[in-house]
């Protein structure tokens, strides 16, 4: 009590001091394009140096909010704004969008697309060359920030030539040359694999630290975002502020699960272990977090009460892949040596670090590519030389981002498309589609246009599209890559479903909660080798390996050595209680549901 | 799986100098070109161009297929001359060597290989030079020097910036087509070519959609970092005009001279040795 007195008044001294940059009043935006307002409400205010997470579902606003810091609200998407927004003690709407541009710098989410130079130099130069800054000052300032960035090496290179982690770096420098106050951050983790995600936020506090910068990340990967800490957490729902604390504040609510949005592992370990979170633990990230002994006894205690582990059944094996080699070009190997087996109804994930050679994988196990050595067996059968279209009867594969499969207006045609190049007969694409939509849960919208679904059911159609071709085996490229908490365990409980109907699952993924919630098996490449074939709680005690990988280990690691537990068996505990919780809500939801039609 | 004809980094003479001189060499040649038809200026241009190609260092490999590809075109062309007009080399000289007689009124003249001959050395003379020209100018400086001489800016960039995402979209382009045919979509050549049209358009539709979603992200990453701002902009690759670039230049207009000069001499466009 006393120390909640004393930070409150800390906090408001400090706030005093502090120069507020951006104050929301009152604040309503609506779209154009929209009936109701998309914020509603608005009062925040940020102050000069602090570092705010802006936390919610998709839809909740969280981009509309960060859109009407930067500008692009309502000047590149119109829309009728009420109260106000003051940027720096100025009106934003007085502002113009360039205006703001001096103030507020934004790296966006796509790495790729925000890269709008031909070379690393070039980009970093693209804000100063819209200045008109002198040719001579712009050559020095380029490579000033590029070595904040660490890119000095990499100023001639293209994009292609780049990883993720080190577009973003471009982008970053090229906010920061401007000298902007305030960086605004859109999902900068969504692109990254763990490790490079956890080396931007080193990077970003260290720029922060040096330079006394604002800095707002908009992310729903909360427990990665908080790797280096926040002043604050900004939680939005449905276009309000649902809470605006610390984060130790707010994980001691339950406002984070309402809001579906998941709090950091080790959270939800403490409270499987009955524990009461309290401010003073350090919640903020695990590094930070204190137990008393009486709280790890509990831990402790929790862990011990595990159950046995019912033993896998033995199966038969369904793919397997021997010393698999390729190259895109003559000499290098993309990929050297693969060798590995996947046995029936097994859900694998494939994880490691950007360009390590995952989706190259995939791309040869669906025949897209052609390996240059090694063999590919289907049940014993050898399926090396079958092609394209033969082997997609066997595997089939669904790309990240289901814009990129959908071809067809209607959901109906979308689905069966692969049935009617077949030539089948009438009656058999009739009956097929039918099922393979009532088999994903898309039969009522049979007839609506793909245009009109939500991401997530997007997804499934994409899914439908290749089981109607019976394939035994699916891959997956990111199936949940920038979803939130929800559709995530949409598309995943799909996901678990269709595997329980005998079809055999591997997902490329960067998501270390994926793969520990839903998967029993990891593949890990590094480098276009194999260099693990383990289970996920194996993996993460195997700091070499994580290494290597391009991972991170998980903040449940650091808890079951705060409580001096053996880590792996931890993990394994862990899973085993969450997958235990999660099957009671989706049968509690189910029925909740189920309750609801019948009243109807 | 790069474009085809694009620039190619080097360190020469020629890459090094402004894109706005070679843009202006290449239009002077050009014109040079296609005013004459002088064989003895034509020849020494087609060298002078052998010569600058040789001194840009680019090698046979890098600009073989665009060659064959323009060595078809201008076949296709030549023999389309020839059979709408047969006689023309006739016309034009003032005299008819007959070597042989073909079928209906096409003859084979000495007058109308040699008007052809001239017609090839036209492409001769220009094609090393607009080689020179793509493969040794870096887009970006392009652009800026495009803007450099009046072009506006917004127009100059969006040549870069198409320059800049043909890799992502030809990367886009073989992921959906890929998974279009693992679902059966026939793009090879045993599909008709009925089939084959409306089978693309099955990876069009996808690719035209998530183009517009990349353009989107372009437009507000460029407006963001201020991109529009002022009337002007400045170029970090701009280049500067040095002494050699004005010699270039002048000898460009040299050339442009003396093909002139020889339509004065000649008395007309065509040098007549009969």
């Amino acid at each position: 009590m006393c120390s909640g007195t004393f930070f409150l008044i800390y906090r408001i001294g400090w706030q005093k001091m502090k120069k507020p940059v951006v104050v929301f009043e009152n604040y309503e935006y609506k779209y154009r394009s929209q009936k109701k307002p998309t914020l509603q409400e608005i009062n925040l205010t940020i102050y000069e140096g602090e570092r705010v997470i802006i936390v919610g579902a998709s839809g909740s606003g969280k981009s509309t909010l960060a859109h009407c810091i930067n500008g692009l609200n309502p000047f590149s998407y119109p829309g009728v704004q009420k109260g106000s927004l003051k940027l720096f003690g100025q009106e934003v709407s007085q502002l113009g969008i360039f205006g703001v541009s001096k103030y507020v710098g934004t790296v966006l989410q796509d790495t790729d697309g925000q890269f709008i130079g031909m070379t690393v130099l070039e980009d970093i130069a693209f804000a100063m060359e819209n200045d008109r800054v002198n040719q001579e000052e712009m050559k020095v300032r380029t490579f000033r920030e590029a070595e904040k960035v660490h890119l000095t090496d990499k100023l001639e290179a293209a994009p292609h030539d780049l990883s993720g982690g080190q577009k973003q770096r471009v982008s970053l420098a090229g906010v920061l040359v401007n000298k902007v106050p305030l960086l605004l951050f859109d999902e900068p983790l969504a692109n990254l694999d763990p490790a490079t995600g956890k080396e931007a936020m080193v990077l970003i506090e260290e720029i922060q630290r040096n330079t006394n910068t604002t800095v707002i990340i908009i992310e729903h990967r909360l427990e990665d975002a908080l790797d280096q800490g926040a002043d604050r957490i900004v939680l939005m729902e449905e276009g309000r502020i649902k809470a605006d604390c610390t984060p130790q504040q707010l994980f001691c609510t339950n406002l984070l699960q309402k809001a579906g949005i998941r709090e950091p592992l080790f959270l939800t370990a403490l409270t499987y272990a009955g524990i009461n979170l309290q401010e003073e633990m350090g919640l903020a990230n695990i590094r930070e977090l204190t137990l008393k002994e009486r709280e790890k006894e509990q831990v402790c205690r929790w862990f011990y009460e595990k159950e046995e582990i019912s033993c896998n059944k033995k199966s038969t094996p369904l793919l397997e892949v021997n010393k698999l080699c390729f190259g895109y070009e003559e000499g290098k190997n993309a990929l050297s040596e693969i060798s590995f087996t996947i046995a029936q109804g097994e859900m694998v994930a494939l994880v490691g670090q950007n360009g390590a050679g995952k989706s190259t994988l995939a791309k040869l196990l669906c025949g897209f590519e052609r390996q240059q050595k090694g063999e590919i067996y289907w049940k014993g059968k050898d399926i090396s030389d079958f092609g394209i279209k033969k082997r997609a009867g066997y595997i089939g594969y669904v790309m990240q981002n289901p814009n990129q499969m959908i071809s067809k207006p209607m959901v109906w045609e979308e689905v069966s498309f692969a049935l009617e190049l077949a030539e089948r007969e009438p009656s058999y694409i009739k009956e097929k589609t039918e099922e393979i939509l009532k088999v994903c849960g898309l039969y009522q919208f049979r007839n609506w246009p793909v245009s009109a679904l939500s991401y997530g059911q997007k997804k499934r159609v994409t899914i439908a599209s290749v089981l109607v071709q019976d394939p035994e085996m699916i891959i997956l490229d990111e199936p949940t890559a920038g979803q939130d908490y929800g559709h995530y365990t949409e598309i995943m409980e799909f996901l678990v479903s269709l595997n329980q109907r005998g079809i055999t699952i591997l997902m490329i993924t960067h998501d270390m909660h994926l793969m520990l919630e839903y998967t029993k098996r990891c593949l890990v490449c590094a480098k276009g080798r194999l260099i693990g074939d383990t289970s996920p709680s194996l993996l993460f005690v195997d700091d070499k390996l994580l290494e290597e990988a391009n991972l991170k280990e998980t903040s449940l690691f650091g808890l079951a050595k705060l409580c001096d537990l053996p880590p792996k068996e931890f993990i394994d505990r862990f899973i085993e209680k969450d997958s235990k919780i999660r099957k009671q809500m989706i049968r509690q939801e189910k029925l909740y549901s189920e309750r609801k039609e019948s009243a109807r | 799986m790069t474009a085809i004809l694009s620039y190619i980094k080097k360190d020469s003479l020629i890459h090094k100098m402004a894109g706005t001189t070679k843009f202006f060499f290449f239009l002077l040649w050009s014109i040079a070109a296609m005013i004459t038809y002088d064989t003895r200026v034509l020849v020494g241009m087609f060298f002078c161009g052998c010569i600058l190609f040789k001194l840009a260092g680019l090698k046979w490999k890098e600009v073989r297929f665009a060659l064959v590809f323009m060595f078809v075109l201008m076949t296709i062309n030549l023999v389309g001359i020839y059979i709408f007009a047969p006689e023309q080399g006739v016309v034009i000289y003032g005299s008819r060597q007959v070597i042989a007689k073909l079928f209906w009124h096409y003859t084979v003249t000495i007058e109308q290989l040699f008007y052809l001959f001239n017609f090839f050395m036209k492409y001769m003379a220009v094609i090393p030079i607009a080689l020179l020209f793509i493969l040794t100018t870096n887009p970006s400086e392009f652009a800026a020097s495009l803007n450099q001489i009046g072009v506006s800016y917004r127009i100059s960039y969006s040549v870069a910036i198409a320059l800049r995402y043909i890799p992502d979209i030809q990367r886009d382009y073989r992921e959906i087509s890929q998974s279009a045919q693992a679902r059966g979509v026939e793009l090879g050549k045993e599909a008709k070519l009925r089939k084959r049209l409306k089978n693309s358009a099955a990876i069009l539709f996808p690719l035209v959609l998530s183009s517009i979603e990349r353009i989107e992200t372009i437009a507000n990453a460029m407006e963001l970092r201020g991109f529009g701002k002022y009337k002007k902009r400045t170029w970090i690759m701009r280049k500067k005009m040095e002494k050699r670039d004005y010699a270039a230049i002048a000898f460009g207009v040299v050339i442009l001279g003396i093909s002139l000069y020889m339509i004065f001499h000649n008395e007309g466009r065509f040098y007549n040795p009969f």
